[in-house]
């Protein structure tokens, strides 16, 4: 009896299964989120450079001296989502922020430059963000998330991998 | 009224061979003419019936939509001004599809609030209106997948809003999302299976739909007295007079349905949902359908997120609780002058939502907002609770016939025959 049941719980979960994975993303979807090279060179100091991966926008921002004084000169403990800006920049690139371009909350696009802070206004629910991407009022619950990027060099991030490319991955 | 103990006569000998095989004809017979159907009842009670049109009328027209219609991202909004120039009267079909599925909102906000106010959701019926619950739930999804399709703005984005609902849930948020997805963001994978559900989800509904008239026809229909047929003479047979009433109602109804089709095909709409999916830019103002107002503006009035989602999903579940919630053993509002007085508070602040919904979320709207999602809740969990043990109803009349009476000395009209014989029609 219990092994019958068990039997049939197992062969239960064999069929629930493909359905169940079926609905994840599929390979080609998976293929098509390989890492991509933004070029900053172009990119000019105050401007915002909207860039796809894996379908998802995200923005990046070359951020003037005051964006940057603005977002460090902050009261780390007063934040919804305590960070530093530090935290959110590449070590030696301050000027670079590179974050997701969706808000935290149900996923608009906020307008940059807007907002009491200068730094992002969602038009959907009222989110406010810093020059750092942190949320500061509304209804988002964490600070705009950080894609995993590398400096290649100096003028070109590559999104999709946190850590240093070996140079073969690099040409590819 | 249980019974399905037909009192139905097979009169051909076909008819009888038949029946005696598949007692389809009886059954039809016991359910649609002879079912004893309170005298009393008012036009507010023919909404059943509009309702079942419009699903059979959405259902048909959606699926000569299909025909034309292709579930890929990059053709499926030119699919749709395929439909609109160079189908034969394909403009047709898809403003009745997008103007039906309004359509087919009104007709079930007014059905929910007349069993609100005639509190048809009480015992014996709770069965009757949980099913209720599961098929506005059920409506609410398929209209929901059916805006995405045409791959507009609105389209685009109140697929991401809706999703992304479900990564508010802890820990597994962000796994359902991404079956939800079928990718990394809304995309092709999302366009595709959001299309194969909507076209399940209405016969789905069409199958509780089923179950909820039958729950019906086992309790029978309440009434605005809310007092059950207690005699013969409290109710006139289904047909003719309940379906040339419901008939007159549906043709009624229609004609509204054809003013917006014909004259402002687009009104309930928004012109965003002409411009392509574009994920780089959310329009500046997104907003639901009108019929999704009031539960965004309760979305919007929380100011968290998990918070907000549950507020949301509660506004909608929290109706399958009312039977247990409203303590009154008074089911008409007639007859409850407290209750009746909340009722209409609670309309406007359903209203209110609604407005509320549709402007942007800053300063003095998130505030109305926040009071009216707390009188929405207030009103289920407090007053509906505590009315019942206060309030005095006024006394109710001792049947269906004598209310009737009565109201024909103030000119009320009822069917003279049904007045005099009405059981023999069945």
């Amino acid at each position: 009896m219990i092994a019958t049941g068990a039997a049939g719980v197992v062969g239960l979960g064999a069929v629930v299964w493909p359905f169940v994975a079926a609905m994840a993303p599929d390979q080609q979807t998976i293929a098509a989120g390989a890492p991509v090279e933004v070029d900053l060179g172009p990119i000019a100091e105050g401007q915002l450079v909207k860039v796809f991966w894996r379908g998802k926008l995200i923005f990046v921002r070359h951020r003037t001296s005051s964006e940057i004084k603005s977002a460090e000169d902050v009261n780390i403990a007063s934040l919804p989502d305590p960070q530093p800006d530090s935290a959110r920049v590449k070590a030696g690139h301050t000027p670079w922020l590179v974050v997701y371009g969706n808000c935290t909350h149900l996923g608009c696009v906020p307008l940059a430059n807007e907002g009491a802070y200068k730094g992002w206004a969602c038009p959907c629910h009222g989110s406010i963000f810093d020059t750092s991407g942190r949320i500061r009022q509304g209804p988002a619950p964490t600070n705009l998330p950080i894609p995993p990027y590398t400096f290649v060099s100096d003028t070109k991030i590559r999104i999709g991998e946190e850590t240093k490319v070996a140079p073969a991955a690099a040409n590819a | 009224m249980s019974d399905h103990a037909s009192t139905y006569v097979p009169k051909s000998a076909f008819a009888k061979w038949f029946e005696s095989r598949l007692p389809i004809a009886g059954l039809v017979h016991s359910s649609f003419v002879a079912f004893p159907v309170p005298r009393n009842l008012t036009y507010f009670w023919t909404f059943g019936a509009i309702l079942i049109f419009m699903l059979g009328a959405q259902i048909l027209t959606g699926i000569w939509l299909a025909m034309h219609y292709v579930p890929e991202a990059t053709k499926a909004f030119d699919s749709v001004e395929h439909i609109m120039r160079d189908v034969n009267y394909g403009w047709l079909l898809r403003y009745l599809h997008a103007n039906g599925a309004s359509m087919f909102f009104i007709a079930v906000y007014i059905h929910m609030f007349r069993g609100l106010y005639y509190g048809s959701y009480k015992a014996p019926r709770e069965v009757l209106w949980i099913l209720g619950v599961i098929i506005f739930l059920l409506m609410m999804a398929t209209a929901f997948m059916g805006y995405v399709l045409p791959w507009g703005q609105m389209s685009f984005w109140g697929a991401t809003v809706i999703t992304n609902l479900f990564s508010a849930i802890p820990i597994v948020g962000d796994v359902i999302v991404s079956l939800l997805w079928g990718g990394y963001s809304v995309g092709n994978p999302t366009l595709n299976r959001f299309f194969a559900l909507h076209y399940l989800l209405p016969f789905m509904i069409a199958g509780v739909v089923v179950l909820h008239v039958w729950a019906l026809h086992v309790t029978g229909q309440n009434n605005p007295t809310g007092v059950p047929i207690k005699s013969a003479k409290d109710a006139v047979p289904f047909t003719p007079y309940a379906t040339i009433k419901d008939v007159f109602a549906t043709i009624c109804f229609l004609i509204f349905f054809a003013w917006f089709i014909f004259y402002v095909p687009n009104y309930l709409g928004h012109a965003d949902n002409y411009i392509p999916a574009n994920p780089a830019v959310t329009p500046a103002h997104i907003v639901p359908e009108w019929y999704f107002l009031p539960f965004y503006a309760i979305l919007r009035a929380v100011p968290d997120k998990l918070g907000g989602v549950i507020a949301m999903g509660a506004a909608v579940v929290i109706l399958a609780f009312l039977p247990w919630l409203d303590t009154s053993r008074v089911r008409s509002a007639n007859y409850r002058p407290l209750y009746r007085q909340f009722f209409w508070v609670f309309v406007i602040v359903c209203v209110l939502l609604g407005w509320l919904g549709s402007k942007p979320p800053e300063g003095g709207y998130v505030i109305a907002s926040r009071v009216c999602t707390i009188w929405y809740f207030v009103h289920f969990l407090v007053i509906l609770p505590v009315l019942g043990l206060f309030e005095t109803p006024r006394p109710l009349p001792s049947s269906i016939l004598e209310t009737v009476l009565r109201g024909k000395k103030g000119g009320a009209g009822m069917p003279a025959g049904a007045a005099a014989a009405p059981s023999t029609k069945g």
